[in-house]
């Protein structure tokens, strides 16, 4: 994987500058089901398409932001901080072939 | 003396000598001289000895192409003598011979190889009995190879820088169509970097008379802005990251647009003996003479299926070789075999060369028609045999499209043209020159200033009068490429009959091996490839990618759109490792105070990033002086966060499992982070400064990761908190023992009495004049205090702790000896103890999950679930009855003998005089008393389990 990335604060660079957060998803606002809960922590949409992304600025100023990319040609088609890039793209939901109740992954397992 | 007098376009100055030595033996040369041409031009025609059957091998192409000439250069294997510059003193020595390159003891594979040695041979024949593959693969590995790598780091003493460049436009290649193209987008503004292999840009035109041209044309180009990376070869095209490996800097070159003008790359042909020292590809010969002023031989024949052996064949009239026979494949003669004929050279139309005679050299060439080449030695056949040192071949050139097919271009076989030429770019990717089929003289130009104008069209730059430019361009390209004289195909091989007759000269793989590998099934080129590794070599398929896809056609009888060509992948160009690695640079991490460790003859060991104090020589003793009297520890590696703002406890409570906005001003609480799959991430602990202000501290190693899951929620969040990670800023130490309370209260203004500083208090105070940060912690489980503060005070604070309580006895005492002070607390060391699945339960740290607590933190779902559905192993403490030392990582074993868990941590403790332990293990074990089997490398030790602290279990030390 070789692209460049555009921190908000920073400007373009390699991407090997940044750590990568995962698709961008929400957390449940209310206690889950156990099978809701295992979704969240550890099934992913994995889209072949555009995704909004999280991304970390790790060897630069530490901030969080988000990015619309193409998986399929790594093209970034924009980036801004939370809650400035609109809305997301379209994307399916994750899942083991049902549709989820409540909105879907978050962070999920970090650990 | 093999030298011409003086050339027009030479690259030599005459008048300096330089010199070097060969195989320890002197050789001089002229400045400007490569390697190749300095030893060619002293008599040498054997430069190496072949991969698999130790054939000699001489110049074949003398443009870092072929594999024929690699040596080793001051110990560095795997150079091209061919485009290596001399430089004054250099050490070089031939690979692969013993005990000479003259006398190859291993030259006995040829003469009995071929028909015993197929491919494939190897692992059918040494495959029993199966014990002995070591001892094979040793004389195996021996026997073939490509050089010694050098084994000590002194040895390797050369080395490479990183460069990043970000341009507009990369050109790779520097012909005249590469040229072109860098001019007419610098032109329009863009910002060009143009990378060529070869020590001038210029290429072709450079040995084909049009050195002035070119030599012009760069310059141009130089003054237009455009940065030239001379002998910088472009290793591979990553997602539009194309490394140019120059020497010792690797340029990681970004550009929007690419333009490759790589050109094409001129093919041998197969026959018996083609690789024979003497035959050399036309282009090989050319540039020896015109670059160097060599001759490449004095009687000459030529064997071309296309006019550019023909026009070598008049250069070295011209330069007064001796041109006996030009064998011309096609039927019909062109323009350019009329003025062979013309001046007196002998030209046979449709005819070819079959085999090369001679030991050491060549000596002669076998010539036959066309037609009748196929027929090997059947009786009546027309042979023509000719005594000549040097043959010149020319089997069409393939282009060179290895790069643009890994940016995503497309091949397909042109019969007209007899290879497989581009049939699709990808967005953003433009060819020009002959790798596009435009590589004429009079075209080369036009379809580079189209490329250049394209990829500037492509950036937003130009103007109306550009766009028609390119227009224009276009047509009269596309109205000379209908014009165009087309070469013959070439036979696959000419006469099967005697002797090897390779396709890939890297790894030794002849005809007779492709008919092999398709007579065992191997009938597709990909597997083929793979089994008898035809174009796996360092060429990378430069020479043998099109003979050996013509020679699967003739076995098969697909055809050769059918077949199709391997996958490209990088590296285009060989290069060694060690330029990939770039420097060697280990980065290391030291507190602030580690000098006064270095003093103190601290043993320094890693510990992730840093380098840390083990012990200071003697680990049990410093860690039985903490009990006895007082230690003081470096802990500056910990993670330290600064938490603040007015939302800053709600903060905290939504990322620990415990609750910490009821935590006072000045009380400290221990925290585990979970993650919401409800697994340990990191510990540490949190101090309350004031309302607003928490200070956060982590494990050393889990540092960078606790400040990114931090920043990441509160970006998420968007609470009313700042968050500063200050692990830099501070120092820490941890004072502790029984007078670390005596010694710190002659150091601070702070109250250090038990009533007014208590465990787990905190206090601001200063200590030895320095303000600082105190917190009544017992990581090692005696009464201790970690005092935090600015990183510059380090050694001054250190200092002044361990002078004050010379009296009473402190020692430092380092990493090892904590590790045995925490282990008989059973603290755990997340990490060591604990890994991804290790819940808070599992660890024995029930007390660290607050579940009603209101808010939905992080990991409470999971916690949840955990809780009511016990883990099935958890976290115990050991001491192993017998007193032997467990491995951590030994198994712990369930009542059936089968593996259930695992010992994390294991440590022999003076103070108790056991050995003592941690260990998971199944729950029905995990209580008091429980007897478990630890299985360590085979043997088996008792060990019973606790699960309380082995020393001090009520905590009275600590809270004293």
């Amino acid at each position: 994987m070789s692209f460049v990335l555009e921190c908000p604060h920073c400007g373009v660079r390699e991407v090997a500058d940044f750590a990568f957060g995962g698709e961008l998803s929400s957390r449940p606002s209310e206690a889950p089901s156990l099978r809701e809960l295992s979704r969240y922590n550890y099934f992913r949409r994995n889209v072949a398409g555009v995704q909004r992304e999280w991304w970390y600025h790790r060897s630069g100023c530490r901030t969080w932001f988000q990015a619309d990319r193409d998986t399929r040609t790594n093209t970034v088609l924009r980036v801004g901080l939370p809650g400035t890039l609109g809305d997301a793209p379209a994307m399916p939901e994750a899942g083991m072939g049902e549709q989820l109740a409540t909105p879907a992954p978050g962070k999920g397992s970090a650990a | 003396m093999t030298r011409l007098p003086p050339q027009p376009g030479e690259r030599l100055d005459r008048k300096k000598t330089l010199s070097f030595t060969f195989d320890g033996k002197p050789v001089t040369a002229l400045d400007g001289d490569t390697i190749g041409s300095a030893l060619y031009a002293a008599g040498r025609r054997t430069f190496s000895r072949s991969f698999k059957y130790h054939r000699r091998r001489g110049l074949m192409c003398c443009a870092g192409q072929c594999p024929n000439c690699m040596v080793a250069v001051d110990g560095a294997p795997g150079v091209r003598a061919c485009t290596e510059p001399v430089r004054e003193g250099a050490r070089v020595e031939h690979l692969n011979a013993s005990p000479g390159l003259e006398l190859d003891a291993m030259a006995v594979t040829d003469v009995l190889g071929g028909p015993f040695t197929p491919p494939g041979f190897y692992y059918k024949t040494f495959i029993h009995p199966r014990r002995l593959w070591p001892v094979y693969e040793w004389v195996l590995r021996h026997a073939a190879g490509l050089g010694r790598l050098p084994q000590g780091q002194a040895e390797r003493s050369w080395r490479t820088e990183y460069r990043r460049r970000h341009a507009d436009v990369l050109v790779v290649g520097g012909g005249h169509a590469g040229l072109s193209a860098a001019l007419a987008a610098a032109e329009l503004g863009a910002d060009v970097v143009l990378a060529d292999e070869g020590p001038e840009a210029g290429g072709r035109l450079l040995w084909e008379g049009g050195h002035e041209q070119a030599r012009a044309l760069t310059e141009r180009v130089r003054e237009a802005g455009v940065e030239i990376i001379c002998s910088g070869a472009a290793l591979g095209h990553f997602d539009g990251l194309v490394p140019v490996w120059q020497g010792s800097t690797l340029h990681q070159v970004r550009a929007s647009q690419h333009v490759y003008a790589t050109g094409a790359i001129e093919q041998p042909l197969v026959f018996a003996g083609n690789d024979l020292p003497g035959v050399m590809l036309s282009a090989g010969a050319r540039r020896l003479a015109a670059l160097y002023g060599v001759r490449p031989g004095t009687r000459a024949v030529v064997a071309s299926t296309s006019d550019r052996g023909l026009l070598a064949a008049s250069a070295l009239a011209e330069l007064g070789v001796e041109v006996l026979a030009v064998a011309d494949l096609r039927d019909t003669p062109t323009a350019a075999a009329q003025a062979l004929s013309a001046r007196g050279v002998k030209v046979l139309q449709g005819w070819t060369v079959v085999a090369s005679r001679g030991r050491r050299a060549l000596e002669g060439v076998v010539l036959a028609p066309v037609a009748d080449a196929q027929r090997a030695s059947a009786p009546g056949s027309i042979r023509r045999e000719l005594a000549c040192d040097l043959l010149l071949v020319c089997g069409g050139e393939a282009p060179a499209t290895a790069l643009i097919a890994q940016a995503g271009g497309r091949t397909a076989y042109d019969p007209e043209l007899g290879h497989f030429a581009l049939s699709e770019l990808p967005p953003g990717v433009w060819a020009a020159g002959q790798v596009a089929g435009e590589g004429e003289e009079q075209l080369a130009a036009a379809s580079g200033e189209r490329a250049g104008l394209q990829a500037a069209h492509a950036l937003g730059l130009g103007d109306e009068r550009s766009r028609i430019r390119s227009a224009e361009l276009g047509t009269r390209l596309g109205a000379a490429l209908r014009d165009a004289e087309t070469p013959a195909p070439v036979l696959a091989a000419s006469a099967m009959g005697k002797g090897k007759a390779f396709t890939c000269f890297c790894e030794d793989v002849t005809a007779k091996d492709i008919h092999r590998g398709v007579q065992e099934g191997y009938d597709s080129i990909e597997l083929c490839k793979r089994f008898t590794t035809v174009t796996m070599g360092p060429c990378q398929g430069r020479m043998c990618q099109l003979s050996s896809v013509r020679l699967m056609s003739g076995e098969t009888g697909q055809s050769l759109e059918q077949i199709g060509t391997t996958t490209a992948r990088p590296p285009w160009s060989t290069v060694p490792l060690g330029a990939l690695a770039g420097r060697p640079i280990e980065p290391a991490k030291r507190s602030a105070i580690h000098p006064r460790h270095r003093d103190l003859g601290a043993t320094v060991k890693w510990a992730g990033d840093w380098r840390r104090a083990y012990d200071y020589g003697d680990p049990e003793g410093e860690a039985q002086n903490v009990h006895a009297a007082a230690g003081l520890i470096d802990v500056s590696t910990l993670g330290k966060l600064l938490v603040r703002g007015p939302q800053a406890g709600e903060f905290l409570d939504r990322l620990y499992p415990n609750r910490l906005s009821n935590l006072k001003p000045g009380r400290v609480r221990y925290g585990v982070l979970t993650s919401d799959a409800g697994r340990i991430m990191d510990d540490g602990t949190i101090g309350r400064i004031d309302e607003d202000t928490f200070y956060v501290t982590t494990t050393s190693s889990g540092a960078g990761a606790v400040e990114q899951w931090f920043s990441w929620w509160l970006a998420d969040w968007k609470l009313d908190v700042q968050l500063s990670d200050v692990t830099q800023a501070l120092c820490a130490v941890n004072l502790a023992g029984p007078r670390a309370r005596e010694i710190l209260a002659q150091l601070t203004d702070a109250d250090c009495s038990p009533e007014a500083f208590a465990y787990l208090d905190s206090r601001q105070a200063r200590v030895a004049g320095v303000g600082a940060l105190l917190m009544r912690i017992g990581f090692v489980g005696e009464l201790g205090y970690e005092i935090h503060f600015p990183a510059a005070y380090g050694e001054d604070v250190w200092n002044a702790i361990l002078l004050a309580g010379e009296s009473a006895g402190i020692r430092p005492f380092g990493l090892e000896p904590q590790r045995i002070l925490r282990l008989q607390k059973q603290h755990i060391i997340v990490g060591q103890d604990t890994d991804s699945e290790s819940t808070p339960f599992g660890a024995g740290m029930p007390w660290a999950v607050k579940l009603d607590k209101y808010e939905q933190f992080i990991g409470k779902w999971a916690l949840a679930h955990f809780a009511d559905a016990p883990a099935e192993t958890a976290l115990v403490g050991f001491t192993v009855d017998g007193g032997q030392l467990p491995t951590e990582g030994a198994v712990v074993l369930d009542q059936r003998g089968g593996a259930a868990g695992q010992v994390t941590s294991a440590r022999r403790s003076r103070q108790l005089g056991r050995v003592i332990g941690m260990a998971w293990v199944p729950s029905a074990l995990a209580s008091d008393g429980q007897s478990i089997t630890i299985s360590d490398n085979g043997a088996q030790l008792s060990a019973s389990v606790l699960t309380e602290p082995f020393y001090d279990p009520a905590g009275e030390l600590l809270r004293s």
